[in-house]
C-alpha cells in the first residue's frame, strides 16, 4: 500500500482543525453553526468545519446523515435555515448556485449530472463557460474571436481530460460513456470551472479495488497541481483514511467527531455510530 | 479539388452536417428555380414557394425552443402573427418611403423579427424564471390571445403617418380612423389586413430560410448554445458550473421567437389578404408536428419534414376524399419509423451494410489502381 504524507491538524478558532502548512492563510471555507430543517426533520443540525487552502478533507457518516445535504448547502442548491457559509471570507448567505461557482465552488454529483447528449468534449466546454468567454454576436457570426475562444476552449478541454486519459473519448455524447468514465468526466467538468474548492460526492462509488486506487492517486494529483482544497464524501474507507487529513464524521446531521484519520479511526462514538453500540453483556 | 476534400475531410462531424443543410437548400432552390422559369412547375406547386420557406424557418425557429432549450411552445404562430402584421403595417406604411420593394420587404422582415423578438420577451420575462412546465400552457394561451387582440386592431395609414385604432367594443370602423383622402386601410379587425401589395418572393424565402440555418446553428455550435442545451440536459448541473439559466432560457426564446416574426413577415406580404385567424393553434401544432417528426433538436430534420409535409397534403389532392386518411397514415408511419427502436435498429443496420459495401466498393477501385 502506498504511503501518503499526514500532516500534523492544528486547531484555528470555533473548534476548528486544518493542516498545519495551510495555517497563516485564511481557510478557503468556514462553516458557522450552518443547518438546515426539511419540515420536522433536521437533516443538518449545527455544521462548523474550515478548510485549509490545500488541504483534502473528508466528510463521512451512515447513510441519511446529511452529508450530500451539506454539498447542497455549500452549493446553495439548498438555502440554509441557519448559519453562516465564508467562502474565502465571504459570506455566501445572498449568493445563487450560480454564483458560488463563479466564486470558486465546484462539485461533483453523487447521482451523476452529466449533459448526456452533449459530447465529452462539450461537457468540460460548459464547465470553461465562465473562463473562456466572448459575446452571442462573435458565435452567431463567426467572428475572429469565436474561432480563436473556441481554440483556446479546445485545447484546455483536451488538456483537462488528459488528467484521466479520456482525451480518446472528447466526441462521444457523455451519457453513453462507462459508469467509471462518467464519474471522472464530471470531476474535469467541475475542475474546468476553475474552482478554489473542490467537493467531490462519492467519487469512488461504483468503482473496482484498482480504478477506486487510481482515483486516489489522481485526486491527490489534482490536489497538487491545481492548489486547490478538496473535501470529498465517500463509504470506502480505504480511500478516506489514505488520503483526507481532516476528517469529519456526520450522524443525524450532527458532527460527532473531527480530527486525523488515526483519532478518527479510534473515536468511540464514530466506531459506535458506523457499528452500533456494544451490548452490555 | 482534391485539396477541398481534403479539407472537408478534415472537418468536425458536426460542421459538415451543417454544410450539408446549407447545400442541400441551395440546391433544391436553384432545382425549383430552374424549373419554374422552365415552366415545369404546376400553379398551385407555384403558389406554395413562399409559404413552404416560411413554413421551414417556422419548424426551425420552432426546434431552437422545443429541441434545443428542450422547453414546449405551443404558440410559435403567435410570434408568426405578430411578425406578419408588423411586416405588413411596416411595408404598407412605407410604400413612399423606400419603392424599392427588395429593400422594403427586407426592413418588414426586420421590424416582424423585432416585434416578435419583443413579445417573446415579454411572454418570457415571468415565465421562463418558473421551474417546471409553464411554458407550454402560457404560450397556448399567447397564441389565442394575440389572435382576439389583433382582431380588433384598425389600421390606416395617410400623409400624415400611422393611424391606429383598437376596436375593443366592436363599435369602431376604418372610417374612425379619420384618415386624409389620399389614406388607406392596411390592417380591418377581423378581416385582418387587406390590400396588402404581395412583395414575397420565392427568393426572399430563400434567403429567410438560409439567414435562419446559420442563426440556429452558429447559435447551436457556440458557447452560448452549448449553455443553452447544458441546461436543457441537467438543470441542477448548468447551475453548479455557473450558468445563468434564466438568461440562456431567455435568449434562446426570443431569438426563436424572432425568427418566427421574420417568417411571419414574409407570410403576410406573400398575400393581398390574411386574417389573425390564419395563426390558430392548429398552426402552431402543425409546426410543431413538423418539428416532433423531423427530430428534436435535428435542424435539417425539421426542414425536410416542413418541406415534404406542407407538400404533401396537396400532392395528395387526387385522392379527393382519402386525402387527410392518406396524410394521417403517412405520419403515423413516420411517427413509427422515427420513433420506434426495432425499426430504428433495422435502418441502422441497413446504413452500415450501405457504408460496408461502398467501403467495400472503394477498396476495390483503390487496389484497381
Ligand atoms: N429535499 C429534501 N427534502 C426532505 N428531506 C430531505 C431532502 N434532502 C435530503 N433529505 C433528508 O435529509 C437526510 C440526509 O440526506 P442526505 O442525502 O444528505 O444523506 P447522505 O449522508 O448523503 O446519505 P448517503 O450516504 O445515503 O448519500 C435524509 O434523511 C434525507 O431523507
Ligand atoms: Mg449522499
Amino acid at each position: 500500500m502506498k504511503e501518503y504524507p499526514k500532516p500534523k491538524l492544528v486547531p484555528v478558532p470555533t473548534t476548528n482543525i486544518i493542516p498545519e502548512r495551510d495555517i497563516g492563510k485564511s481557510p478557503i471555507l468556514e462553516c458557522r453553526h450552518l443547518g438546515i430543517d426539511f419540515g420536522g426533520l433536521t437533516a443538518v443540525g449545527d455544521f462548523n468545519m474550515a478548510i485549509g487552502r490545500t488541504e483534502i478533507a473528508g466528510l463521512i457518516g451512515p447513510n441519511g446523515a446529511g452529508k450530500t445535504t451539506v454539498f447542497n448547502l455549500l452549493t446553495k442548491v439548498y438555502q440554509p435555515t441557519r448559519g453562516t457559509i465564508l467562502l474565502d471570507g465571504q459570506d455566501t448567505h445572498s449568493m445563487t448556485t450560480a454564483q458560488v461557482s463563479r466564486a470558486g465552488i465546484a462539485r461533483t454529483f453523487q447521482n451523476i449530472r452529466l449533459f448526456n447528449k452533449l459530447s465529452v468534449a462539450d461537457n468540460v466546454k460548459v464547465g470553461l463557460h465562465n473562463q473562456v468567454e466572448y459575446p452571442l454576436w462573435d458565435g452567431l457570426f463567426r467572428l475572429p474571436r469565436y474561432w480563436r475562444q473556441e481554440r483556446v476552449a479546445q485545447e484546455r478541454a483536451m488538456e483537462l481530460l488528459s488528467i484521466f486519459d479520456m482525451e480518446g473519448v472528447a466526441n462521444t455524447p457523455a451519457g453513453s460513456l462507462p459508469y467509471g468514465a462518467q464519474r471522472r468526466l464530471e470531476i474535469v467538468r467541475a475542475l474546468a470551472t476553475g474552482p478554489s474548492l473542490l467537493l467531490l460526492d462519492e467519487p469512488a462509488a461504483g468503482m473496482n479495488p484498482s480504478e477506486t486506487a487510481e482515483l486516489m492517486d489522481n485526486i491527490v494529483k489534482i490536489r497538487d497541481t491545481f492548489g486547490i482544497a478538496i473535501m470529498l464524501i465517500e463509504h470506502d474507507m480505504n480511500l478516506v483514511m489514505n488520503i483526507c487529513e481532516g476528517i469529519c464524521v456526520l450522524n443525524f446531521g450532527q458532527i460527532i467527531a473531527k480530527g486525523t484519520p488515526e483519532e478518527i479511526q479510534a473515536d468511540p462514538a464514530v466506531i459506535e455510530a458506523y457499528l452500533g453500540k456494544r451490548k452490555e453483556a | 479539388m482534391k485539396g477541398l476534400f481534403g479539407k472537408i475531410h478534415g472537418l468536425k462531424r458536426t460542421t459538415k452536417v451543417d454544410f450539408a443543410t446549407y447545400a442541400g437548400v441551395t440546391i433544391a432552390f436553384l432545382a425549383v428555380t430552374a424549373l419554374r422559369s422552365g415552366g415545369h412547375l404546376s400553379r398551385s406547386l407555384t403558389g406554395m414557394l413562399v409559404p413552404i420557406c416560411c413554413y421551414i424557418a417556422m419548424a426551425v425557429s420552432l426546434n431552437l425552443t422545443v429541441g434545443i432549450l428542450g422547453e414546449l411552445s405551443l404558440g410559435h404562430a403567435g410570434f408568426m402573427s405578430v411578425g406578419a402584421f408588423s411586416g405588413v403595417i411596416a411595408a404598407q406604411s412605407l410604400q413612399n418611403v423606400i419603392p424599392f420593394a427588395p429593400l422594403r420587404l427586407a426592413v418588414a422582415l426586420i421590424i416582424g423579427a423585432i416585434f416578435a423578438g419583443i413579445v417573446g420577451a415579454l411572454v418570457g420575462v415571468p415565465v421562463l424564471r418558473l421551474r417546471g412546465d409553464y411554458l407550454a400552457i402560457v404560450t397556448l394561451a399567447f397564441g389565442e390571445i394575440i389572435k382576439e387582440l389583433i382582431n380588433c386592431l384598425l389600421v390606416g395609414c395617410d400623409s400624415k403617418g400611422l393611424h391606429i385604432l383598437f376596436n375593443v367594443k366592436g363599435s369602431l370602423s376604418i372610417a374612425d380612423l379619420n384618415m386624409g383622402p389620399e389614406g388607406f386601410a392596411i390592417i380591418k379587425g377581423a378581416q385582418g389586413a387587406t390590400g396588402t401589395q404581395t412583395i414575397a418572393t420565392f427568393t426572399a424565402g430563400y434567403i429567410l430560410v438560409m439567414v435562419t440555418l446559420v442563426v440556429v446553428l452558429n447559435l447551436v455550435r457556440s458557447r452560448a448554445g452549448r449553455a443553452i442545451m447544458a441546461l436543457r440536459d441537467n438543470r441542477i448541473a448548468a447551475e453548479s458550473v455557473g450558468l445563468n439559466v434564466t438568461k440562456y432560457k431567455m435568449m434562446a426564446f426570443v431569438i426563436s421567437a424572432a425568427l418566427a416574426g421574420a417568417a411571419g413577415a414574409l407570410y403576410g406580404l406573400n398575400y393581398s389578404n390574411l386574417a389573425a385567424s390564419k395563426f390558430s393553434f392548429d398552426t402552431s401544432i402543425l409546426v410543431l408536428l413538423y418539428v416532433v417528426l423531423g427530430g428534436l433538436g435535428n435542424i435539417w430534420g425539421s426542414v425536410i419534414a416542413a418541406a415534404v409535409l406542407y407538400i404533401l397534403p396537396e400532392a395528395l389532392r387526387e385522392f379527393a376524399d382519402y386525402r387527410m386518411l392518406i396524410y394521417a397514415i403517412i405520419l403515423i408511419l413516420v411517427m413509427l419509423i422515427t420513433n420506434n427502436p426495432l425499426l430504428t435498429d433495422f435502418f441502422d443496420q441497413l446504413k452500415k451494410r450501405i457504408a460496408f459495401y461502398l467501403r467495400g466498393f472503394g477498396q476495390k477501385g483503390r487496389a484497381g489502381k
